[in-house]
């Protein structure tokens, strides 16, 4: 905003030719000396989850003793082989599958849509609807969750996979997003099929969707993140243990067997695995959706 | 649910308007005259179709959040169990929430979370992304890792952390020990719950502030920057009157979208500490969450949650007012700092 005051010069030669040519006290290092900070900082943050995964192959014996083994000393699958024949496990785990699918799935069909209706299609009271759907984004999410409860409860969909799906359907974000990029897509192709007497759902999903990749993978891509990660709603909505997604199974297993550490953290690894798996393969798809749904804002 | 950032940009809205008439838009409804009755009909059709298109968001979206917002400013009038027929009560819980001493808790709780936690991940990602926006070797694999703890859910967080900082068994106090330190309480510990919780959300958090200032700082024109290069401007100039500028509009949404977040901390509170010890860590949405679904006081919660509300809604628009006002009043000088 200020960059006009950029011209306001400073008139210091030894800062004129550049940062990198001082030609004295260059004690040369084989590398970068930004290294030095990175390389400590960032292993700061990778080492809760190295720790994650190592703990997760020790054995109780050695979790529990004092001073704790920093280093699992073999590999010991106890702790897996303890939660994957727990019976509500896997169970939980096909849970938190189900309800990240279909919302994954059902947001990608109706943000479509949706999106392509306010973006191409002119019908009464659109800009309206528009304009209503985005400000329910500002709505925070501890407002309307006791009322979504009682919603929920007379729908007869409390403690069923059902209470979990149905919120998660279509999102705001989802609509919006995809609008806006509808919106940038060049609509003459659109028209020519329009004109041959395509039907307008023939148009959205042989031209616009298959040009419309990176929207759709931002949408699924967070649509998982949110849904798979999601603790609050879950807790709220379902009672009982056959019912729970992943994160919720995870803090209840947690407090059961609180002294089988290398369970919990098998347990947890299980948990975080689909994520991190799905941001290491799509890891520029990833950083791009959030960093350019944020910028947008 | 943690939502995700939003693009709340209305602003094509008015711009969509005014190029309507200009030129050839919605092939059904603006075409050009001479296909008079035939278009109409085409338009009334193309109108259902909007509908059955938009339909199932529209009942989605709208019935679970305008019902809800009604209902709870109903139930906030109310006592409510969630269970038997509720009791209309009036003002009585908004001023029993002002009296309540574990609620004003909750809220300096939350309010020193926020202070601390959004300065910090912001100026650490700030900083962070400054060093990473150079051109060195392994910068990815250090992004990757910085970024990577964004995506695990606040769950597993703490899980992960409360086996890390368990004060007999954990990692953390082994490696205090032989470093010759006693033995911490962390989580266990009143005075340091919320300080843990803090550094938690800093290591999981501050990814994000790195990726989102680290794609800003890559959209700064290198043209603009060469050029005050070659006026003279050293490298802390260069930062404080180019670098800094440029970044000013997703700082903002950085302080905003995190102060939003903090407020809202209830995940990792609830698998860490259950808002103990000693209240130290009962933050606002917990209260509410304890109030409605545990103590089945539904209606004091919703009370408490439209107090929050009003709190986020003004944390909300004040910003936006004032950058519209700020944005009308310098619209004229900003092209001329962009040409030169």
């Amino acid at each position: 905003m200020t960059a006009t005051t950029t011209t306001t010069t400073v008139p210091s030669p030894s800062a004129s030719s550049g940062p990198s040519s001082g030609p004295r006290r260059r004690l040369r290092l084989p590398f970068s000396g930004w290294h030095l900070l990175l390389a400590p900082l960032s292993a700061v943050f990778a080492i809760p989850l190295i720790w994650l995964v190592l703990s997760s192959v020790m054995s109780n014996a050695e979790i529990n003793r004092f001073p704790p083994a920093l280093w699992p000393s073999g590999i010991d699958l106890g702790g897996y082989r303890y939660v994957i024949g727990n019976a509500l496990f896997p169970r939980w785990f096909a849970n938190s599958l189900i309800v990240s699918a279909v919302a994954v799935v059902s947001n990608l069909l109706l943000g479509s849509l949706g999106g392509y209706a306010f973006a191409r299609m002119r019908f009464a009271g659109s800009r309206v609807l528009l304009a209503l759907m985005l400000a329910t984004m500002a709505i925070p999410f501890q407002l309307t969750m006791i009322p979504t409860f009682l919603v929920m409860k007379r729908l007869g969909l409390i403690d069923t996979l059902g209470a979990l799906i149905v919120p998660s359907l279509v999102t705001p974000f989802a609509v919006f997003l995809l609008r806006q990029f509808f919106l940038s897509l060049p609509r003459e192709l659109e028209e020519a099929a329009w004109i041959d007497g395509c039907s307008r759902l023939r148009v959205l999903f042989l031209i616009v969707l298959p040009l419309s990749r990176p929207a759709l993978s931002t949408v699924a891509v967070l649509t998982f993140l949110t849904t798979w990660n999601d603790l609050t709603w879950p807790l709220i909505a379902i009672n009982h243990d056959t019912q729970y997604t992943l994160q919720l199974g995870l803090t209840t297993f947690q407090g059961l067997h609180h002294t089988q550490w290398s369970a919990v953290m098998a347990g947890n690894v299980i948990t975080v695995l689909p994520v991190l798996l799905a941001f290491l393969f799509a890891q520029k798809s990833f950083i791009q959706s959030i960093t350019s749904s944020a910028l947008k804002g | 649910m943690p939502r995700l950032p939003t693009p709340l940009t209305l602003s094509d809205h008015p711009r969509g308007r005014e190029a309507e008439p200009t030129g050839a838009r919605a092939p059904g409804a603006a075409a050009p005259p001479p296909r008079g009755r035939a278009t109409r009909r085409r338009a009334r059709g193309e109108a259902a179709t909007a509908w059955a298109f938009v339909s199932p968001s529209v009942l989605v979206i709208l019935g679970l959040s305008v019902i809800p917002v009604a209902w709870s400013l109903l139930l906030s009038f109310q006592a409510d169990d969630l269970v038997t027929p509720s009791r209309w009560v009036g003002l009585g819980n908004y001023r029993a929430l002002v009296q309540d001493p574990h609620f004003s808790q909750a809220v300096r709780n939350t309010l020193l979370y926020t202070a601390l936690y959004v300065p910090l991940s912001i100026g650490l990602g700030l900083l962070l992304a400054l060093v990473l926006n150079r051109r060195i070797r392994l910068v990815g694999l250090y992004r990757t890792l910085i970024f990577v703890p964004f995506v695990i859910s606040a769950t597993a967080q703490g899980v992960l952390f409360s086996f890390i900082l368990d004060p007999e068994f954990g990692a953390a106090n082994s490696a205090l020990h032989q470093l010759g330190i006693s033995a911490q309480g962390f989580l266990t510990d009143p005075g340091q719950a919320l300080l843990v919780l803090v550094a938690i959300s800093l290591w999981s958090g501050t990814g994000f502030c790195v990726v989102v200032t680290l794609a800003a700082l890559q959209d700064v024109s290198p043209s603009l920057v060469e050029a005050a290069r070659l006026d003279g401007a050293g490298r802390w100039h260069l930062l404080r009157h180019v670098t800094l500028p440029a970044l000013t509009p997703v700082l903002v949404f950085l302080v905003l979208w995190q102060t939003i977040n903090a407020l809202q901390v209830f995940d990792l509170v609830y698998v860490t500490t259950k808002g103990g010890p000693l209240g130290s860590t009962t933050v606002i949405v917990y209260f509410i969450w304890e109030q409605a679904f545990k103590n089945f006081t539904a209606g004091y919660g919703a009370a408490a949650a439209y107090a929050l509300a009003l709190a986020l809604l003004v944390l909300a628009v004040v910003p936006r007012v004032t950058r519209a006002v700020r944005s009308r009043a310098g619209a004229d000088d900003r092209p001329e700092g962009a040409a030169r």
